[in-house]
C-alpha cells in the first residue's frame, strides 16, 4: 500500500453554534482515488475546503506529509482545488487561465508554454488557448478547470462536485475521463460528491459522511456490500431494512421466521437491522417461498421491473426480470449471502421502507443543483 | 409583432427633443446672427484655449483624485460584512440625493476667509488658509460632489466578483497582493471605466462649482456656455460652437479610453 | 477576504468624514442665532419662521414637485410602452434607438441643457412670424424634464423585459386570456419592479436637476434648485441652511422608509437574509450606473 500523505486528525468545525464537522479522522494515501461522499450539509465540502486551506478548522490539526498545516494560507499548499462552478477567470482568455498558477511561479515562458500545451491535450482540448472562457460549453469549462490545476503539479488535486452542473451523458464521460486523468498523471485526488453511483465508479476509496460525522469508509465494493448502518445501506444504492434479531451465528429472524446468513458475531438474540439488496431477492411461486406477499405495484425499467411487495404492512422493492402483476400473491427466497446485517445505529427505522416508494425516488433524482452552497 | 408601435411615439419624442436640439446645436456652430454659413465661431475659440486647457486639467485631477480615493474606498467596503456594505452604500448615496448646489454651497460656507474651518485653524493658533477663489477649491467641489459616481460602481462590480474565482487564484499560488493586482483590478476595470465618464462629464462641463467656489476667477467651459446663452455675452452661435468642440472632444476621449478597457465599458457612453 | 484592519476602518471614517461634515456643519448653522457663519450665536428656530415666509422659495418648491411629479408620471407610462416597443424592435433599428435613448444619459447635462432651449427659442422665433407668441416657461421645463426622465425609466424595465419568460403571455392566452388581459394580469407584474424603481430614479433625477432646468425654464419659471442658485449666489443668508436642513431630513426620512418596507419584505422572503439594508435602492440607482445593464446583445 502506498505511503500515507494527507491525515484529518480529530477536525471539529463549529458555525455559529452549528457543528458542520463533528470530529472527522481520516488520513488519505498518496496517489489514491478517495471520494467524500454525502447529502448537502453533510460536511463534505467544509472538509474539502479545509484541506484546501480556504477555511479553519475550529478544532483538530491537518497534516500534511506529516507536517502540520493549519496555518499555511491556500496560496503556498502543494493542493490545488477543481471548484464546484469551475471559477475560470473572466477577464483572461483559456491560456492564460492555464497559465495563470506558472506565471504567478514565474516558470520560464517557453516551459510555460509546453506544460500549458500539454495540460490542454491532457484534458482533451488543444489549440483552445486562444478562445475566451465564454465561448466553451460547461464540459468544456470543467476541463480547463482540471487543467489550470493539474499543469502546476499538485500532489493531490481537490475536486468540489466538479460534475455538478453537467447533463447525465456528459457526467457519464467525464467520470471515465477523470479516472484516465488521474490514472495519467498519478496523484491523489479528493473527490466531493453527492451522487454515489459517480462515487462508486471513480474511487478507490469511499467515506460515507452525514451530519458532520464519517459514517463508513472502505472501497466501493466495501460499502456496497457490507453497509455499517442504515444510513449507509439507504444512501448507496437501494435497500430494504428490516427489523431483525440474530438467534445465533448464521440464524436471522424476520416477520417470526429463521432466515440462513452468513453474519456472524452478534449478541444471542441481538436486535438487528437486516438490509436485502432489490437485485439479491427471487420471485418463486407463493408456495415455494421463504415469504409471501402481495404485489402492489410494478414499473418498467427496461433492464428489470421494479416490483413493490407488500409483506404483513412493510413494503419491499424488488427488481427482477421476472413480470408479475398487480395483486398477485407470490414468495420470495434469498439466499444466504443476500442478508446483510448491521447493527443498530441512530438511523435504523428511518430508512428502507418503499411504502412511500415513488417520493423516495424522487429524492434520488433531485438534480445536483439542487444540493450545494448550504454548505458553507 | 404589433406591440412594436410601442416605441413610435417616442421615437418621434426622441427625434424632436433629443436629435433636433442637437442638430440645431450643430446648425448654429456654423451660422452666423443672419444665418450665412460660417466657422468664425471655431476661430474665435482659439482665444479661449486657456478656459479649454483649465476646464480639462481640472477635471482631469479631479477624475484621477476621485479614482484615488474612491477605489480603496470601494474596495474595502466591498470586503465588509453585507450588513454594513449595506449601510455604507446607503450613506455613500444620501449627500447625492442631497441638492448639488447645497451641497456646493456648504464648502464655501467651510472655506470662506471668517468660516468654519478657518475659525477652527484660528482657535488652534495656525494660519489661515484662503482656499475659496482657488483651482484647489473647484477640484474639491468636483471631487466632494462626485465622488459617489466613482465609488458606486467601482464597488458593485468588485462585490460582483465570484469569490472562488478569488479562492482559485490563491489555489493557484498567489498571494493577496498577487490576487488583487491580476483578478480584481482587471476585473473592476470596467466599473473604473464607467466611474470615470460619470466624473469626467459633469467635471469638465460644470459651470456652478466653479461659480461658487472658484470666486469667478477661474472661468470653466461650463461657465463660458452659460455666458453665451444666458449670461452677460448673449452669443448662441459662439456658445453652441463650444458646446459642440467640447462633446466632440469628450466622446473621442471616451471612446479612446473605452477601446483601450476593450470595449467594457463602452456601453455606458454609446 | 480578509477583514479590514484599524487603518482602512480609519480610510473609511475619514471618507465619510469628508463626505458628511459639511452637511452637519450646515444643520448645526441653521439653528444658529447670528448672521456669521463662524461664531455659534445661541439656538434659534428664526431661519426656518422667515423660509416658510418667503415667498420666493414656497412658489418655487410648488413648481418643483408639479413639474417632478407630472414628469415623472408621464415618463413612466410613456418609457414603459417605448421599452416594450424597442424590445420588440431587432437589429439596427433596435441599437439605433437605444443609442438615441441614451444620449441624455452621457451627454453633459449643460449641452442638453442648451440645446433644448436653442430648440425652444428657434421654435419661438419661427412661431413669431405667423404671430404666435410662444416663450420658454413651465410647459418647456416639463418637456425637458419628460426628455430626460424617460431614459431611466427604459434602463429600468429593460432588464425586467429580458428577463420576462416569453411563454408567459402565450401561456395566458393558451388559458383564454385576450392579449390586454394578459398584459395586464400578467406581465404588468412582471416588470412592476423595474417600472417602480425607473420611477423613483425619475422622480428623484427631476427633483433634483438645476442645469437642464435652468436653461429651459425661461425667466418667468423658477424650480427650487433655480432659487438655491440664485440666493447662493448673493451673500448667503442663513435661511438657506434652515433650507437645506428640511431637504436632508426629508431625503433620508425617504430613504428610511424605503428601507424598512424593503427589508420589511426580504426579510419575509429570505430566511437568513444578510442585510437587506440597502440593497433595493443600490439596485436601482445601480441599473444606470452598471455598464453590463445597457449593454446590448
Amino acid at each position: 500500500m502506498s505511503k500515507e500523505l494527507i491525515r484529518l486528525a480529530d477536525l471539529k468545525m463549529v458555525f455559529d453554534d452549528e457543528v458542520v464537522l463533528n470530529s472527522i479522522n481520516l488520513y488519505i494515501n498518496d496517489k489514491e482515488f478517495l471520494t467524500l461522499l454525502g447529502p448537502s450539509g453533510c460536511g463534505k465540502t467544509t472538509t474539502l475546503r479545509i484541506i484546501g486551506g480556504f477555511q479553519k478548522p475550529t478544532s483538530g490539526d491537518v497534516f500534511f506529509d506529516g507536517v502540520r498545516i493549519n496555518d499555511v494560507p491556500p496560496h503556498k499548499r502543494k493542493v490545488n482545488t477543481v471548484f464546484q462552478k469551475y471559477a475560470l477567470f473572466p477577464h483572461m482568455n483559456i491560456f492564460e487561465n492555464v497559465a495563470f498558477g506558472l506565471r504567478i511561479n514565474k516558470v520560464p515562458e517557453a516551459e510555460l508554454k509546453r506544460r500549458v500545451n500539454e495540460a490542454l491535450e491532457l484534458v482533451n482540448l488543444p489549440g483552445y488557448g486562444k478562445r475566451s472562457v465564454n465561448s466553451l460549453s460547461g464540459g468544456q469549462q470543467q476541463r480547463i478547470a482540471i487543467a489550470r490545476a493539474i499543469v502546476n503539479r499538485p500532489q493531490v488535486l481537490l475536486l468540489d462536485e466538479p460534475l455538478g452542473a453537467l447533463d447525465l451523458k456528459l457526467r457519464k464521460d467525464m467520470q471515465i475521463e477523470l479516472k484516465k486523468i488521474q490514472q495519467q498523471v498519478g496523484i491523489t485526488f479528493i473527490y466531493v460528491t453527492h451522487d454515489q453511483e459517480e462515487a462508486l465508479t471513480m474511487s478507490d476509496t469511499i467515506v460515507v459522511m452525514d451530519k458532520g460525522s464519517i459514517q463508513q469508509i472502505g472501497t466501493p465494493e466495501d460499502i456496497y456490500n457490507e453497509p455499517k448502518n442504515a444510513f449507509v445501506a439507504d444512501f448507496i444504492g437501494e435497500s430494504n431494512i428490516i427489523d431483525g434479531i440474530m438467534h445465533a451465528d448464521g440464524v436471522v429472524g424476520m416477520y417470526g421466521k429463521r432466515f440462513p446468513c452468513l453474519d456472524k458475531g452478534f449478541a444471542k438474540d441481538e436486535p438487528v437491522d437486516v438490509v436485502i439488496r432489490p437485485e439479491d431477492i427471487d420471485i418463486v411461486p407463493e408456495e415455494q417461498g421463504q415469504l409471501t406477499g402481495t404485489v402492489t405495484e410494478v414499473t418498467f425499467k427496461g433492464v428489470h421491473y421494479d416490483t413493490i411487495v407488500d409483506f404483513r404492512g412493510f413494503k419491499w422493492l424488488i427488481q427482477t426480470t421476472d413480470y408479475s402483476p398487480v395483486g398477485a400473491r407470490i414468495g420470495v427466497k434469498i439466499d444466504p449471502d443476500g442478508f446483510h446485517i448491521m447493527k443498530k445505529s441512530v438511523y435504523s427505522g428511518t430508512f428502507g421502507d418503499y411504502s412511500s416508494y415513488s417520493d423516495a425516488y424522487d429524492e434520488l433524482n433531485e438534480g445536483p443543483d439542487a444540493e450545494g452552497g448550504h454548505e458553507e | 409583432m404589433k406591440s412594436k408601435a410601442l416605441a413610435v411615439p417616442y421615437v418621434a419624442w426622441m427625434a424632436l427633443f433629443v436629435v433636433a436640439p442637437l442638430i440645431l446645436v450643430v446648425v448654429y456652430a456654423f451660422t452666423t446672427r443672419d444665418g450665412g454659413f460660417t466657422t468664425a465661431n471655431f476661430s474665435t475659440l482659439t482665444q479661449y484655449a486657456g478656459v479649454f486647457g483649465r476646464s480639462f486639467l481640472l477635471a482631469i485631477i479631479a477624475t484621477l483624485v476621485c479614482i484615488l480615493l474612491g477605489y480603496p474606498l470601494a474596495l474595502l467596503l466591498a470586503r465588509e460584512q453585507s450588513r454594513l456594505r449595506g449601510m455604507a452604500m446607503l450613506l455613500i448615496m444620501l449627500p447625492m440625493w442631497m441638492n448639488f448646489l447645497l451641497r456646493t454651497y456648504s464648502w464655501v460656507f467651510l472655506l470662506e476667509r471668517n468660516g468654519f474651518f478657518n475659525t477652527l485653524l484660528e482657535t488652534v493658533g495656525l494660519p489661515k488658509l484662503d482656499i475659496i477663489g482657488s483651482p484647489t477649491a473647484v477640484v474639491l467641489g468636483m471631487v466632494y460632489n462626485f465622488l459617489p459616481f466613482m465609488v458606486l460602481p467601482i464597488f458593485s462590480v468588485i462585490e460582483k466578483i465570484d469569490p472562488r474565482v478569488i479562492e482559485a487564484a490563491q489555489d493557484l499560488g498567489a498571494n493577496s497582493s498577487q490576487v488583487f493586482r491580476r483578478v480584481i483590478f482587471p476585473l473592476s476595470l470596467p466599473g473604473v471605466l464607467s466611474g470615470v465618464t460619470m466624473v469626467f462629464i459633469p467635471s469638465v462641463s460644470t459651470f456652478v462649482i466653479s461659480r461658487l467656489l472658484g470666486g469667478g476667477m477661474n472661468l470653466l467651459l461650463g461657465d463660458l456656455i452659460e455666458m453665451q446663452f444666458l449670461g452677460s455675452a448673449y452669443n448662441p452661435h459662439l456658445g453652441s460652437a463650444i458646446s459642440l468642440v467640447m462633446m466632440v472632444i469628450v466622446l473621442v476621449s471616451m471612446g479612446i479610453m473605452n477601446r483601450f478597457g476593450e470595449g467594457e465599458g463602452e456601453a455606458v457612453l454609446l | 477576504m480578509k477583514k479590514n484592519g484599524p487603518v482602512s476602518r480609519l480610510f473609511i471614517f475619514l471618507m465619510f468624514l469628508f463626505l458628511y461634515a459639511p452637511i452637519f456643519v450646515l444643520i448645526a448653522f441653521s439653528f444658529n442665532d447670528s448672521k456669521s457663519n463662524a461664531v455659534w450665536g445661541g439656538f434659534t428656530l428664526d431661519w426656518y419662521v422667515e423660509l416658510f415666509q418667503n415667498r420666493t422659495v414656497l412658489e418655487a418648491l410648488q413648481t418643483t414637485l408639479l413639474v417632478s411629479v407630472l414628469a415623472t408620471l408621464i415618463a413612466t407610462v410613456a418609457g414603459t410602452a417605448a421599452a416594450i416597443g424597442f424590445f420588440n424592435l431587432r437589429g439596427r433599428t433596435r441599437s439605433v434607438c437605444l443609442a438615441v435613448n441614451n444620449i441624455p444619459l452621457t451627454n453633459a447635462d449643460i449641452i442638453t441643457g442648451v440645446s433644448m432651449m436653442l430648440l425652444f427659442v428657434f421654435t419661438g422665433q419661427v412661431l413669431s412670424q405667423w404671430g404666435i407668441d410662444f416663450r420658454l416657461g413651465f410647459p418647456t421645463l416639463l418637456i425637458a424634464h419628460i426628455t430626460f426622465d424617460i431614459p431611466y425609466v427604459i434602463l429600468s424595465v429593460m432588464p425586467k423585459l429580458r428577463q420576462l419568460d416569453p411563454n408567459l403571455a402565450e401561456a395566458a392566452q393558451d388559458l383564454g386570456a385576450t392579449s390586454f388581459y394578459a398584459f395586464r394580469r400578467v406581465v404588468l407584474p412582471e416588470l412592476m419592479p423595474g417600472i417602480v424603481s425607473g420611477m423613483l430614479i425619475a422622480f428623484t433625477m427631476s427633483i433634483d436637476d438645476f442645469l437642464i432646468s435652468y436653461f429651459t425654464a425661461g425667466s418667468q419659471t423658477s424650480t427650487l434648485s433655480m432659487v438655491v442658485y440664485s440666493m447662493v449666489r448673493r451673500r448667503v443668508s442663513p435661511e438657506i441652511n434652515a433650507l437645506s436642513t428640511l431637504m436632508f431630513l426629508v431625503v433620508l426620512a425617504m430613504l428610511i422608509i424605503i428601507n424598512l418596507r424593503q427589508g420589511g419584505a426580504l426579510r419575509q422572503t429570505r430566511k437568513n437574509g444578510g442585510g437587506p439594508a440597502a440593497e433595493g435602492l443600490l439596485s436601482l440607482e445601480n441599473e444606470d450606473l452598471d455598464p453590463s445593464s445597457v449593454q446590448e446583445r
